[in-house]
């Protein structure tokens, strides 16, 4: 296990240095002059030398990485040009919104994906299991920030039993935090839910048509007890690994998700940082989320050599 | 009996995959809608009943009539004609930004595969990278960085598939070069490139086909989300997200203007994933 772990971890770190690279070289994309960005609407030779030096653009730009590196490995992030913050500060205010968003989204997925790739894979080729392929494929193919509108349309506009719009905190009144949120974490989940339909449906169909199930069966065990307790178990191994790798796309979901219930999160952040011409904090925001991302899918990694005693050699 | 096997074994590979998908329903509907939508796409300006950008202040967002099929949006603009011109964004996108995954990938997966040690190490590692960053926030930043046009929004979307298809095609080689097939033609003095272009290539095909087609459809919604955002189709032309983006702001009084262009995107979407997962059962050798 410790072998594991040491060569799991050595593996990451080249990625995290390749990624702060490509992060740090998005930079380089920009048309023009950086420091003539930076300043605006001001052209003074002076002020844009003062710009050059305070931001080393007038260094190589290796040496610019190091730098930026350095001050990231120092909990640095940078300086918003328009909101006048430190990106860390900003992070750590706005990443608890999209995280509660992105765990209750995570919660309706898998209320809704595991239970009908349970009911799809034990009742195969009937009306349930149709029903819940055509689930998957709706949820596969309906851009969020369309449904995002259609429901706004239906539970707010029409019924008037949601907000639209905004957000209030869960410490603050957790009712209306659920009420402010129900709708966007629903839009969030529908294409994750089907996901895991998906995935479950064809790990139980494979647990299913296992030695240890038919043997549970010819034990005379209820068939609830068998699929519940005997297949379940086994087929949920990989569904957990998707869990981690798809929450990457529950992270670019927020982005549309936020901006279309005007929920003050990491998404809406990125987006007004495009925007504004805020690259400090787009470099940041990215940042964060693939360390969060590479971060959840070392602890998947290593939940499923524990569940998994074969895989720890 | 030994007829209708002398004829499996001649029949050509495409022409049985061919043969395979039509006997799916779903997936030749979906095709059905494909051929539709890159028809709707190329003759718009004979299909649509109005000018996509001429507004109207006498017929601002007026619900469906038979004037107007799918009714008019906060200009007068016709919605109808603007979702028929708007399959030209969605579409050239889906197709241009899988091309430049396909062309950068593929050759970088076939390299990362065939050749193996330091390179394949080397482009692994960027790979993992890239795909450590979610996909629709690597082509905002991405597209913020390269300046909001749909071609930027083309490119960034090409960028962040790539990765993809390099994974898939260097698994696919690591898989083919092994054969037989590939050492009889090591065995005779071929070229690496003309084995690696010649005998690897082709039969790697099928699963890159797949692949292809369920990108175009996650391409398809990352153009329509970028225009959504403003990074894509800038207005006034078309497109089926830059008119959602409007839409939303009259959800209440034009809710027309919000169904019909994510209604499209849904269609489309939809009718690439089913041609994908029908060409996956149609071009898979174990799957009769």
């Amino acid at each position: 296990m410790l072998a594991f772990l040491t060569r799991r971890l050595l593996q990451i770190i080249p990625t995290i240095i390749l990624v702060s690279m490509l992060i740090f070289g998005l930079q380089q994309l920009l048309p023009g002059d950086p420091a003539l960005i930076m300043a605006g609407e001001e052209r003074d030779p002076s002020v844009l030398a003062e710009i050059r030096h305070q931001y080393r653009l007038d260094q190589p730009v290796p040496v610019q990485y190091v730098y930026w590196v350095k001050g990231v490995l120092a909990g640095n992030l940078g300086e918003s040009m328009r909101l006048k913050a430190s990106v860390g500060d900003l992070v750590k205010e706005k990443l608890p919104v999209t995280l509660q968003l992105a765990t209750m989204a995570l919660l309706i997925a898998l209320g809704i994906g595991i239970p009908a790739g349970i009911i799809s894979a034990v009742k195969k080729e009937t009306g349930w299991d149709y029903a819940a392929n055509l689930f998957a494929l709706w949820g596969l193919s309906t851009p969020n920030f369309w449904l995002g509108i259609l429901l706004i349309f239906l539970f707010s506009v029409t019924l008037g039993w949601l907000p639209a719009s905004g957000y209030v905190q869960l410490s603050e009144n957790w009712k209306d935090s659920l009420a402010t949120t129900i709708m966007p974490a629903f839009v969030l989940g529908n294409a994750l839910a089907a996901v895991l339909m998906r995935h479950t449906r064809s790990a139980m169909l494979q647990a299913m048509g296992t030695d240890y199930v038919r043997t549970a069966r010819a034990k005379g065990l209820a068939e609830g007890r068998v699929v519940l307790k005997h297949a379940l178990r086994n087929a949920m191994t990989p569904v957990i690994t998707l869990l981690a790798l798809e929450f990457g796309t529950l992270l670019s979901g927020a982005v549309l998700t936020e901006q279309i219930f005007s929920i003050p999160g990491f998404g809406k952040l990125i987006v007004d940082s495009v925007f504004n011409r805020d690259y400090a904090v787009v470099q940041g925001v990215v940042l964060v989320t693939s360390s969060l991302y590479i971060t959840l899918n070392l602890l998947a990694d290593i939940a499923y050599v524990l569940v998994n005693p074969r895989l720890r050699g | 009996m030994a007829a209708i096997i002398n004829e499996l074994r001649e029949e050509n590979p495409w022409a049985r995959a061919w043969r395979r998908l039509k006997r799916r329903k779903g997936a030749m509907v979906a095709l059905a809608v494909v051929v539709l939508l890159i028809l709707m796409a190329v003759f718009a300006p004979w299909v649509a009943p109005y000018d996509p950008t001429a507004t109207s202040f006498t017929s601002v967002r007026k619900p469906p009539t038979w004037l107007h099929w799918f009714g008019t949006d906060e200009v007068g603009r016709d919605v109808l004609s603007r979702v028929i011109f708007g399959a030209r964004a969605s579409l050239s996108a889906g197709l241009v930004s899988v091309s430049i995954a396909i062309g950068a990938g593929v050759p970088l997966g076939l390299l990362a595969g065939y050749a193996g040690g330091w390179i394949d190490a080397v482009l692994s590692r960027i790979v993992d990278a890239m795909l450590a960053i979610p996909f629709l926030i690597l082509a905002i930043a991405l597209s913020a960085f390269l300046g909001p046009s749909l071609s930027n929004a083309m490119i960034a979307i090409g960028v962040t598939a790539t990765p993809v298809f390099v994974r898939l095609t260097r698994g696919q080689t690591l898989g083919a070069k092994v054969e037989d097939y590939v050492e009889a033609a090591r065995a005779v003095g071929n070229p690496h490139w003309r084995i690696a272009l010649r005998h690897v290539l082709p039969n790697i095909v099928p699963p890159l086909l797949v692949q292809a087609s369920l990108a175009i459809a996650g391409a398809i919604i990352a153009e329509a989300a970028l225009s959504f955002l403003g990074l894509g189709q800038q207005p006034p032309a078309p497109s089926w997200g830059s008119m959602l983006n409007s839409a939303q702001r009259f959800i209440a009084q034009a809710p027309w203007m919000a169904f019909w262009p994510g209604f499209a995107i849904f269609c489309s979407v939809l009718s690439f994933n089913l041609l994908g997962d029908g060409l996956r059962d149609a071009l898979d050798p174990r799957h009769k």
